[in-house]
């Protein structure tokens, strides 16, 4: 009996891998045994949304992250989702009105680029670093999910921000670091109660100075930037020859499969379109070298992240639909940042391209709309004319789209999910705070409410803690 | 030959011949007595304010500036910087902040070494910044577990650089203070218990020192002579610690040892407010700091800054360090946005370092004697979205770009050089 239901389980397991590979033959090998194949989805998300009831928000000024801005506008949410978004909508009987008189609405703020939860808070204290796996320059094979501690006080002051979604990415000290992950942020006691459902997963590949740093200061390779290069070939080429064994293996559906190899499943993933190149990237030339190493294994760079050199190359950059992750004020704490400037993201967005701001830090993450703030003020001194209803694109649509989750989250349009922030003021004044923000409708912060208590356990007890949130 | 090097250095320590110049129609923040002037005019001449105040006239040989209504406020001051001794953070001969040969520590003074060609110091000015107290940082080799860092220096961002030297000794305590003392806070506080008394021996038998009469000393010639004002209260410490018992340990060793103290970091300083306030210790902070970044840090709340200041503590802010320091007035504008006085977050960043490092005679205000630092904004000065039109240091208009405007210049779309 036991038997026969872990066969059915499988079964079904192996069935939705199926979907997403070439048509199997008729004659298409029995299912393997539990972990000789890959599994799409071994560690499920678990995450339901709060409770959540109907919503309406009037009378605010309304940045849809479509690049409308709306004003004395209503946004009704229902069943999690958003139902409607206008100017001076009625309010349907049984919605609990929200006044948003002079204040502003947003969608949920998105961080595309984090290490909160896997570089927790205290984070000098050495078992918080988990973000990166200095063992070997391609750690393909880790995953960031496995380092997620959901307690870390980083998530509540990353929401108490307005920040709905973040995706988690492994260090850069390796070329290949591992498999992202995006979370919702919600108070949890484990990360698959945070991951957001169907997100795809991210491969973390990093140019530049900090794998050459690590290794070649450990005497073996890469020691330089061909090295680098050297050594994302050999992976691909790797993983290219995965892939056709495990296809050929399907397809003539007799022998015995090929022996399952966590690093070039990732790698393969890739390949076949499913994973999501997140490519930590500085400099204009190492983006470019890079677009060439994708189009020789035949993949897609979905977002470059730092890229603060973006704005040297921002038509090819747009050409190629490569997302740009960045900072507005960073720059000078190594060479390859030397010639980063303010007007990154503006000159990207200028170019037709998709500009994000991210965060890197648990402090930004609770600034990420001043740091737009601070790009759309500096593009504007360079005589950009780039309104805020675009701007706030930066850190909503845009990271929605280089995070592949756009269809769900990201802008306020109705049937998107119900991941909604309610501002004090408007959202590119330094005086603006989150007041309200809902997740899926479900609300996870209210300013007023001392019921918000920070999730985080390990600040229970701790002293110095009355006045939070 | 000596008369010749004598006319240079006259000629060096003269105010610059800058021009005179009127902002008129200006709303001149001044904090000084005069408050907030909403439609005034401020004269520079001869480097300094010559006027200031609502029914001020130009002078005729003005070259007139209409603000048209605009901010006005003196320049920003940037406290414990590396302005003047970084270029590239991670790149060690582009870093003079810190040196790892034994036997200085105290003496280390960042007015030596300071680099006034250094490309992050126009960024920070297009920050509205025009001065910074410059501080040495620890380098912590092996076998370099000093306990001072050295001195800090009051410098310019336009013109001479260095303005004054000692204007505080830089020490380290909590955490990464006792990890230098071999891992426990008790271990610093012998150990800079035991430095000072030889200090204070030191300084009452330098001629008996010369002729080797004196017991050993643990520091440095070099060292005690750069420790003698402090044990004399004559310069002041600028004293990192974050946790409220560490901060309560130094109040302590300061009223034992009557030392001058300026508290930095005090991520818990709202926990002994009132202490500080009784023992009148000022306090230099990072707003946006509300993360327990470790153990020292458990109570770190944006709510510091407006509870310190509400309390009577003199508060001044400090920016994001070197290349970020632009983003002190965003830090400012954090503090207000969660209830601290306008006028408060920008004294944060102008009179009160002012104060608090001994400049307030020069700097910090608009007022009729001090240096014309000054800047006019188009919009809030704490918030992103103004951004200075005009800086003067000294009264000298200063540059509005920097490498990297210039360098996105040659990347704007319009621009001459795209690729």
């Amino acid at each position: 009996m036991r038997r026969a239901a872990a066969l059915l389980f499988l079964g079904a397991l192996v069935g939705c891998a199926a979907g997403e590979r070439p048509v199997a033959a008729p004659s298409a090998p029995a299912p393997l045994r539990a972990g000789l194949d890959a599994s799409p989805d071994p560690y499920p998300s678990t995450y339901r949304p709060g409770p959540s009831q109907r919503l309406a928000i009037v009378g605010a000024t309304v940045l849809t992250g479509t690049g409308a801005e709306i004003a004395n506008g209503t946004v009704l949410l229902a069943d999690g989702r958003i139902e409607a978004v206008g100017a001076g909508l009625p309010v349907p009987d049984g919605y609990q009105r929200i006044d948003g008189a002079g204040r502003w609405v947003t969608p949920g703020v998105i961080d595309a680029h984090s290490h909160v939860g896997i570089w927790s808070q205290p984070d000098s204290v050495e078992a918080h670093n988990d973000v990166n796996e200095l063992t070997e320059p391609n750690t393909a094979e880790v995953w960031a999910e496995h380092s997620v501690w959901p307690q870390d006080p980083g998530f509540d002051t990353a929401r108490e921000a307005g920040i709905t979604t973040l995706q988690i990415l492994p260090g850069s000290g390796n070329l290949f670091g591992g498999r992202t992950v995006t979370l919702r942020n919600v108070p949890a006691m484990s990360v698959q109660e945070m991951k957001f459902p169907g997100a795809p997963y991210g491969l973390k590949v990093a140019c530049g100075e900090n794998p050459k740093r690590v290794y070649g200061g450990r005497g073996r390779s890469p020691a330089s930037g061909m090295g680098n290069v050297a050594g994302y070939r050999r992976a691909w080429i790797d993983a290219a020859d995965y892939r056709r064994r495990w296809d050929s293996w399907r397809a003539s559906g007799t022998g015995d499969p090929p022996r399952r190899d966590l690093e070039l499943e990732t790698l393969a993933g890739v390949l076949g379109g499913e994973i999501l190149v997140q490519n930590h990237c500085y400099r204009a030339d190492e983006m470019a070298i890079m677009i060439d190493v994708a189009r020789e294994f035949g993949f897609r760079i979905r977002t470059f992240h730092h890229a603060n050199e973006a704005y040297k190359i921002a038509p090819l950059l747009a050409r190629e639909d490569i997302c740009v992750a960045t900072w507005t004020n960073w720059w000078g704490y190594k060479m390859e940042v030397f010639d980063a400037i303010e007007e990154n993201a503006a000159l990207v967005h200028e170019a037709g391209g998709c500009a994000i701001i991210h965060s890197d830090d648990p402090t930004v993450i609770q600034h990420l709309n001043q740091e737009a703030a601070a790009a759309l003020s500096a593009g504007r001194r360079a005589g950009l004319d780039i309104d805020e209803a675009e701007a706030i694109r930066w850190i909503t649509a845009n990271p929605a789209r280089a995070l592949g989750i756009s269809e769900t989250t990201g802008t306020l349009e109705p049937g998107k999910r119900a991941d909604v922030v309610l501002w004090s003021a408007n959202p590119f004044s330094i005086y603006a705070r989150a007041e309200r923000v809902w997740i899926d409708g479900a609300s996870v912060f209210d300013r007023r409410d001392p019921g918000y208590r920070r999730h985080s356990d390990f600040l229970v007890g701790q002293p110095g803690q009355e006045l939070r949130p | 030959m000596i008369a010749r090097l004598l006319a240079l250095l006259a000629l060096a320590a003269a105010p610059a011949a800058a021009e005179t110049v009127a902002v008129t129609n200006a709303r001149l923040v001044t904090m000084g007595p005069d408050g907030t002037i909403e439609r005034g005019t401020i004269v520079l001449r001869d480097g300094r304010i010559a006027a200031v105040g609502a029914n001020v006239a130009a002078p005729a040989d003005a070259r007139v500036i209409d603000a048209g209504g605009r901010i006005v406020t003196p320049g920003l001051i940037a406290a414990n910087t590396g302005l003047g001794l970084i270029a590239v953070r991670s790149v060690e001969a582009a870093n003079d902040r810190a040196a790892d040969m034994t036997g200085i520590s105290a003496a280390f003074d960042a007015g030596d070494g300071l680099n006034p060609d250094s490309l992050l110091i126009p960024v920070a000015r297009l920050g509205g910044i025009t001065r910074a107290i410059t501080t040495p940082a620890y380098d912590d080799s092996p076998g370099r577990e000093m306990l001072f860092a050295g001195q800090a220096a009051a410098v310019a961002l336009g013109g001479p650089m260095l303005v004054r030297r000692g204007v505080a000794m830089v020490l380290e305590m909590g955490d990464a203070g006792a990890e230098r003392a071999g891992g426990a806070r008790a271990a610093e506080l012998v150990a800079l218990r035991a430095n000072l008394a030889e200090v204070r021996d030191y300084a009452r038998r330098r001629a008996a020192y010369d002729r080797g009469e004196t017991r050993d000393y643990s520091l440095s010639r070099a060292d005690l002579e750069a420790l003698v004002p402090v044990v004399e209260g004559r310069m002041p410490l600028l004293v990192s610690a974050s946790r409220a018992s560490d901060i309560r340990a130094i109040l302590t060793l300061a009223r034992e040892e009557r030392l001058r103290i300026v508290l930095e970091g005090a991520a818990e300083g709202w926990r002994v407010a009132d202490e500080l306030v009784r023992a009148n210790v000022p306090v230099l902070l990072t707003p946006v700091d509300n993360i327990p970044i470790s153990f020292e840090t458990l109570g770190a709340t944006l709510d510091n800054a407006r509870r310190l200041q509400a309390a009577g503590v003199l508060v001044a802010f400090q920016g994001n360090g070197n290349h970020r320091e632009r983003e002190l007035r965003y830090n400012a504008g954090n503090a207000v946005a969660v209830g601290l006085p306008w006028e408060q977050g920008l004294a944060a960043i102008t009179i009160n370092p002012a104060r608090i490092f001994g400049l307030a005679d020069r700097v910090g205000s608009l007022e009729t004697g001090k240096d014309a630092d000054l800047v006019i904004w188009d919009g809030d000065p704490l918030d992103t979205l103004g951004r200075p039109t005009a800086i003067f240091i000294r009264g000298e208009p200063q540059p509005m770009t920097s490498r990297q405007t210039l360098l996105r210049d040659r990347y704007m779309p319009s621009g001459g050089n795209q690729p």
